[in-house]
This record gives C-alpha cells, sequence and structure tokens, in this order.
C-alpha cells in the first residue's frame, strides 16, 4: 500500500499511486455498500467529529454515514451555531475538540487555507471536507473514482469543467488531480468566472460551451455560487443559462458517450436542464453521490490504518 | 575639544556616493569633523575605534506604526524605540493608522510628549488627512502643522471622493504640507489578501490586481497636477506603476515615491502555505516586480525604502489567511534585510543609505541622513557581512510578526547614536 499521509488537506499533497492506492480500496467499499450487511470494522473504536463551519447536507451526511458504516462513533457539531459566534477562534475551537481525544476530524471551513491552520494543531487525522475557495479532496476523489468506472480509465481522457470555476474548490482539486492522472482539461467559463493566472494552469481556456465541448468524454458541471458572489460576475440567471447552461442541445458538441457530471446541489436551469441532469443515459449525477461515501470511507481507512502505525511505531 | 571620535571607520556617505576609511568627530551633539586623509587625529575627550565596520547616518523611517493610543499592548514608544534604536533607525515617522486616528492637535500633542517619554531616537509624527482616515472631511491641517505634524496621510485608506483630495491637496499645498498616498484603486483591491496570479488562484485567495496600483498613482498624480500639493507615494511595489512615476517626475511635480523593505526581498510565492506572517499591504508581489523595485532603488526612481513597520499580536495573526491581520514588524529587520540587496549586487551602500536615510530627511526638510559637518550626529555603526539566523523571540517589539523569523541573514547592527549619545550597543 503506498499511501503515507497524516492528514488528507488537498490533492495537491498526493502522488498519481496515491490516488490510485485510494480509489482502488474505494472501488471495495463500494461492493460493500451495495450488500445487505453494511458493516466493516475498520474505524471500530475511533471517534470522528464533523466540524462543519460552512452549511453542507450532502458532504457531511456522506461523512457521517461513510464513519458509521465503518464503527467509529461519530459526531456531527453545526459550527455556525455554536462557539464562534460567541467569539472563539478557530485554534481555540481545534485545541477544545483535541483536547477530547478525536482520531479523525473532518473539516468544512468558508476560508482558504483553515483546515491546514486546524490541522497544525491538533494531534488526529484532519479531512478537508471544502475550505473556501481551495480545495475539496474528496469531492475529486468520488469524481474520479466515478470517471473510471464510466469510461474504464483515469488518462487520456478529454474533460470539460463548465461554470463558476473562480469561486470552485470543486474545480482546483479537480484540476490537480486529473492533471496528475495526465488527461486534458478544458476549463469553459465567462471571463468573470474564470480566476486569474488560468494560463499558467496548463489547462485550455474557452468562453464559448460550443467550442469547448467538441469531442470531450466528461462534461462536469459546477453550481453557480451565488453565496460566494458580491455582485455583478454575470448579468442575469437567465443569459447565463442561454450561454453556459448545458443542455441536450450543447451536449451534443460533445462525445456520443460523454458522460455529464454536477458536484451537486444543482440550481436546475441555470447551469443545467433538468431533464438533462435526471438522463440516466447520459448523467452519473447520483453515481458520483454513491462514489462519495465509498471514497470517504477509503480516505478515513487509510488516515487511521496511519495513525495507528504512527502510534504503534510511538509506543 | 570634541567630545567623541569614531576611528578607523567605513565612512558611508549617501551624499558623496562613497565608502572611504577615515574618522568622524562628534561635538555638542552634531558631526564636526571627517578626517579621511592622513592628517593627525584631533584631540577627543572619548575615543571609539570602530574597528573597520561601517558608520553611516542613522535610518529614517518614514512609515512607523506605534500602538498608541489604542493598542498599546501591540507596540508602545517605549518599545518601539528599543527596537528603532536595535535596528539603527535614529528617525522615526510615525502613522496617524491608530485608533483613535491621530487626526487633531489633541491627539498629536499626546503622541509627541508619550514619544518624549518613552522612546530613546527621535519620533515625529504624520497626522491623518481627513478627520477619522473616513475620507470625507480634511482635518485641522494648519493646526496639526503647528503642533508638529511633519507630513498627512490617511495611511491604506484610500480617500476615494476625488473632491476631498482635490480639496485636501490644495489646502495643504498652501501651508507646503508634505501629503503621503496609498496608491491603489479601492474598488479592485476590496477584500484582497494576495496579488492575483496563479499562485493566488491555487490557494484560493481574494485577490488584487497589480494594475490597482498603477491605476491609484494614475489618479493620484493627475491630483497632483491639478493642486500643484507636495506628494509622495507611501509604497510603490509593482513594475506597472514605474513608468507614469518616471513621466510624473519628468513634468516636474512635486512627487517622490517609496516602497518597503518587504516588497523588496520577499515575493507573493514566500506566503507558501497560508503563512500569515507575509500577509501585508500591498500584498506581496511576483518575482518580477520585486526585481523592478530593486532596480527603481539602484536608478533612484523610487527615492525611500521603508519599514512599514506594523505591529500585530500573536491572536490576530494566528487565524485563517483571509481572516488575519495585515502588516509586519520591520524595524530591526530594515537594515539586515537591506543587505540581502547590498550582497546580491543589486544596490550599494551609498545608494542604499540615500533611500534609507538622506531621501527621507531631505523631503521632510530635516538636517539628519547624511554625513556633513553639522548635521545631527544621528550615527549607525554596523557590518554588513555579519551572518546570523533571525530569531523573532530575541525583537525588542512588543509584537513578533516578522517574516524573516528563522531566515539566515547577514548585516548586524552594531552600535547606535542619536545626537551624539549611544541609544543601542549589541552586547
Amino acid at each position: 500500500m503506498t499511501f503515507t499521509h497524516r492528514h488528507l488537506l488537498g490533492i495537491e499533497h498526493l502522488r498519481q499511486d496515491e490516488i490510485t492506492t485510494l480509489l482502488d480500496l474505494a472501488e471495495d467499499y463500494v461492493t460493500l455498500n451495495r450488500a445487505t450487511q453494511k458493516h466493516g470494522d475498520a474505524l471500530a473504536g475511533l471517534t470522528q467529529i464533523n466540524m462543519f463551519f460552512e452549511n453542507s447536507t450532502r458532504t457531511q451526511a456522506s461523512f457521517e454515514l461513510a464513519g458509521k458504516r465503518l464503527g467509529a462513533d461519530v459526531m456531527n457539531m453545526a459550527m455556525q451555531a455554536s462557539s464562534i459566534t460567541k467569539g472563539e477562534t478557530l485554534i481555540d475551537t481545534a485545541m477544545t475538540l483535541n483536547a477530547m481525544h478525536p482520531d479523525l476530524l473532518v473539516v468544512r471551513h468558508p476560508h482558504s487555507g483553515a483546515v491546514d491552520l486546524l490541522a497544525q494543531k491538533v494531534n488526529c487525522a484532519v479531512l478537508n471536507a471544502g475550505d473556501g475557495r481551495h480545495e475539496h479532496p474528496t469531492q475529486a476523489l468520488l469524481d474520479a473514482l466515478t470517471i473510471r468506472r464510466a469510461k474504464g480509465r483515469l488518462h487520456r481522457l478529454n474533460i470539460a469543467i463548465c461554470g463558476d470555476i473562480a469561486h470552485s474548490r470543486v474545480a482546483r482539486s479537480n484540476i490537480i488531480l486529473l492533471g496528475k492522472m495526465e488527461n486534458r482539461i478544458r476549463l469553459i467559463a465567462p471571463p468573470t468566472l474564470m480566476p486569474s493566472g488560468i494560463s499558467e494552469f496548463g489547462v485550455e481556456v474557452f468562453d464559448d460551451m460550443a467550442e469547448g465541448l467538441k469531442d470531450v468524454d466528461v462534461v462536469m458541471m459546477l453550481r453557480l455560487q451565488r453565496e460566494r458572489m458580491d455582485g455583478g460576475f454575470i448579468p442575469s440567471s437567465r443569459e447565463y443559462y442561454h450561454r453556459y447552461g448545458l443542455d441536450a442541445a450543447k451536449l451534443a458538441y460533445a462525445k456520443p458517450d460523454a458522460i455529464v457530471m454536477h458536484p451537486g446541489p444543482m440550481n436546475r436551469g441555470v447551469e443545467i436542464d433538468g431533464t438533462l441532469a435526471d438522463d440516466i443515459n447520459r448523467s452519473v449525477i447520483q453515481d458520483q453521490v454513491e462514489m462519495g461515501v465509498a471514497v470517504r470511507m477509503a480516505a478515513m481507512d487509510l488516515l487511521a490504518r496511519n495513525q495507528r502505525a504512527l502510534q504503534g511505531g510511538a509506543a | 575639544m570634541i567630545d567623541t571620535l569614531f576611528t578607523n571607520a567605513k565612512l558611508v556617505d549617501p551624499e558623496g556616493g562613497t565608502v572611504i576609511t577615515g574618522a568622524l568627530g562628534v561635538t555638542d551633539g552634531r558631526i564636526s569633523a571627517i578626517i579621511t586623509d592622513d592628517t593627525p587625529h584631533p584631540q577627543a575627550r572619548e575615543t571609539v575605534d570602530c574597528d573597520r565596520k561601517h558608520l553611516a547616518p542613522g535610518l529614517v523611517d518614514l512609515g512607523v506604526k506605534v500602538c498608541e493610543p489604542g493598542e498599546r499592548h501591540k507596540e508602545s514608544f517605549g518599545s518601539a524605540g528599543l527596537a528603532a534604536a536595535a535596528g539603527g533607525v535614529t528617525t522615526m515617522v510615525t502613522r496617524p493608522d491608530t485608533d483613535p486616528a491621530i487626526d487633531n492637535p489633541e491627539t498629536l500633542e499626546f503622541v509627541i510628549r508619550r514619544a518624549r517619554e518613552a522612546a530613546p531616537v527621535n519620533v515625529l509624527p504624520m497626522a491623518a488627512l481627513t478627520k477619522g482616515r473616513q475620507g470625507r472631511e480634511m482635518t485641522e491641517i494648519g493646526f496639526l502643522l503647528d503642533a508638529g505634524a511633519v507630513a498627512f496621510t490617511d495611511c491604506d485608506n484610500v480617500v476615494s471622493d476625488t473632491k476631498v483630495f482635490g480639496r485636501a491637496l490644495s489646502y495643504a499645498r498652501s501651508l507646503g504640507a508634505l501629503v503621503l498616498g496609498h496608491p491603489q484603486d479601492p474598488g479592485l483591491s476590496a477584500g484582497a489578501a494576495a496579488t492575483s496570479g496563479k499562485f493566488a488562484s491555487l490557494r484560493g485567495l481574494p485577490a488584487v490586481s497589480p494594475m490597482a496600483e498603477r491605476m491609484g498613482l494614475d489618479r493620484d498624480i493627475a491630483m497632483i497636477e491639478l493642486t500643484g500639493a507636495r506628494y509622495h507615494a507611501d509604497q510603490i511595489t509593482t513594475a506597472r506603476a514605474l513608468p507614469p512615476l518616471e513621466r510624473a517626475k519628468q513634468n516636474g511635480f512635486d512627487i517622490t515615491a517609496g516602497t518597503s523593505i518587504h516588497h523588496l526581498t520577499l515575493n507573493a510565492l514566500d506566503v507558501a502555505d497560508y503563512r500569515t506572517f507575509f500577509k501585508i499591504k500591498p500584498p506581496l508581489r511576483d518575482e518580477d516586480d520585486r526585481l523592478a523595485m530593486a532596480e527603481a532603488v539602484h536608478s533612484g526612481l523610487i527615492d525611500v525604502i521603508s519599514s512599514m513597520h506594523t505591529p500585530q499580536d500573536e491572536e490576530s495573526k494566528r487565524l485563517p489567511f483571509e481572516a488575519a491581520a495585515s502588516g509586519a514588524v520591520a524595524l530591526e529587520t530594515l537594515l539586515p534585510a537591506a543587505m540581502r540587496l547590498f550582497h546580491s549586487d543589486h544596490v550599494d551602500l551609498p545608494t542604499l543609505w540615500r533611500a534609507m536615510s538622506l531621501n527621507p530627511a531631505k523631503r521632510l526638510d530635516l538636517p539628519c541622513g547624511r554625513l556633513a559637518i553639522g548635521a545631527p550626529a544621528d550615527l549607525v555603526l554596523f557590518d554588513p557581512h555579519a551572518p546570523f539566523v533571525m530569531d523573532r523571540a530575541t525583537l525588542q517589539s512588543k509584537s513578533r510578526n516578522t517574516p524573516f523569523d528563522g531566515a539566515r541573514m547577514q548585516g548586524k547592527v552594531l552600535h547606535t547614536f542619536v545626537a551624539g549619545h549611544s541609544v543601542y550597543k549589541r552586547a
């Protein structure tokens, strides 16, 4: 097994073989999750705390289920309602939780880099469940697993990532991961939603869907993150849908067997046509959710193994 | 008779542009003799053998934040004064971005009194250009000048209302007062924690285009043309802003410009994994910009190097990068950091001393900053080659937010004098 990290903070720190190791293990958990008896014991006796400083239903539920299926004691903390509003700093919160001896901390935070900061201050394994506009590693891993299962490989594919790239941590993690696995990446967005310095990312950049989607194998749509915008990035939702929303007509530019992905939650009729999103022949959006649980089980399993090895080594 | 005679010194003369071995005499707090030939040394009450180390005018640091009034736990005149002395800074020109802002004669008098009581070096305060640094109404520029303000600035709050800014510039001009601007387009730079580009995008940080600085400078230059005011840009940090600055100087406007020591010695990549001690304002730039700034100091287009000393306590830095406070302490690291430019052959010692001592003194009509008969004996004795590893625990500042913690540096201050009196001696 090649996966030696203490934390999962971002795809940036992972090597190609480590990504493959993690995805291979996740395959086993897909099988487990489809069985009637869904219990493993990889995390038995361990305590997992989910700290979400930002609203999340889907990711938090996915992490919770992943932990429970592997036998961990899982606690959810809704941090907006808690000590943060009383003025406690992130580090104090981390130190307090650390004193309760958790083994796995799953953290989402609205500020880029906040999870890295927290990881420096605690003794347990930390999983980044999304930090600001920086990274969302488990999302990229579940996307990778979904692509690998649908396409039979995770290399030499033409993959288009479309939409609000500037505000998206999903896009960043996916660009890094898919790049490491040697795919051709195209970014399609209006220039206002493209991050600066994009030309140095080793990707192809388009501001037109017809051109950008030509002959791609995978179309990855992103949610328009209106809550992160301070206004004026696009003229209106309807113009955005007209020019960048994915519908059957625009998808026709892609390869006939191209798959459609979306990290959710979707704005139907803004970035994606509702009917297309539900089309089981093209859309793998529900598979992404399924792979999410398996990938998170695999990630926590690997981190727990490393932690046990570390503690064993110290003893 | 001469009070103190410094012998066997390498005299760094920013006016003459030379480094010559010789002796320097001090009488009644002023330089009274400079001997660079074989003539016998005159009698002196006290002789200091400089052991072939460098003796230069003390640094004049334009833009130091001392956190009085308001946040004395971050920095007081006492602690800042000790830090300045240890850094070879003999004159601190202080900023008014305190809490409350130094925007009325009463607060200014408090500051002057505190500085006189507590600081071992010269302290010259600046005052706010507009009340509360709010950019709505100009301060009592006349009263503040009478009370001792040496320049006027709203620091990093850009006066975005051009009518208000224009009136303040015109009024200041009628009194001959110097105004410091912060060239930055406030719309583009709002909320930014980094310079836009690949690094900021990968780190997911809100970023500002370097163009915002040029836009701010272009506007300020137009306002100077309109009003004829005396103007100093506090920090120019990008290559793009240099051509308009050069044109404005060629056009004969009364304009000078500074940059910070951090923008001359660090770049955006130093932030690495969200190291908040590297969060400053404006944010660190690309390496190309850093090199352009070093070249502009060498050519004299950039007149002044400042520490932009900004104390922040641990609590305001131990936060996610976006939420952390901006600024770095630098009084004690200004000289050793500047030596990096010397050792890398970008800027020689007399040119560095022009930027760190002579030019800021000239801009504020101060007699210091030069090795000349009659000039105040504000002096720093230093060894530009002495190596050390920076340990922030050794800093005199109450706040120790230096980006150079753990860095290998060369250049130690050995002895600092203000008006001929020793205010710091390395143990």
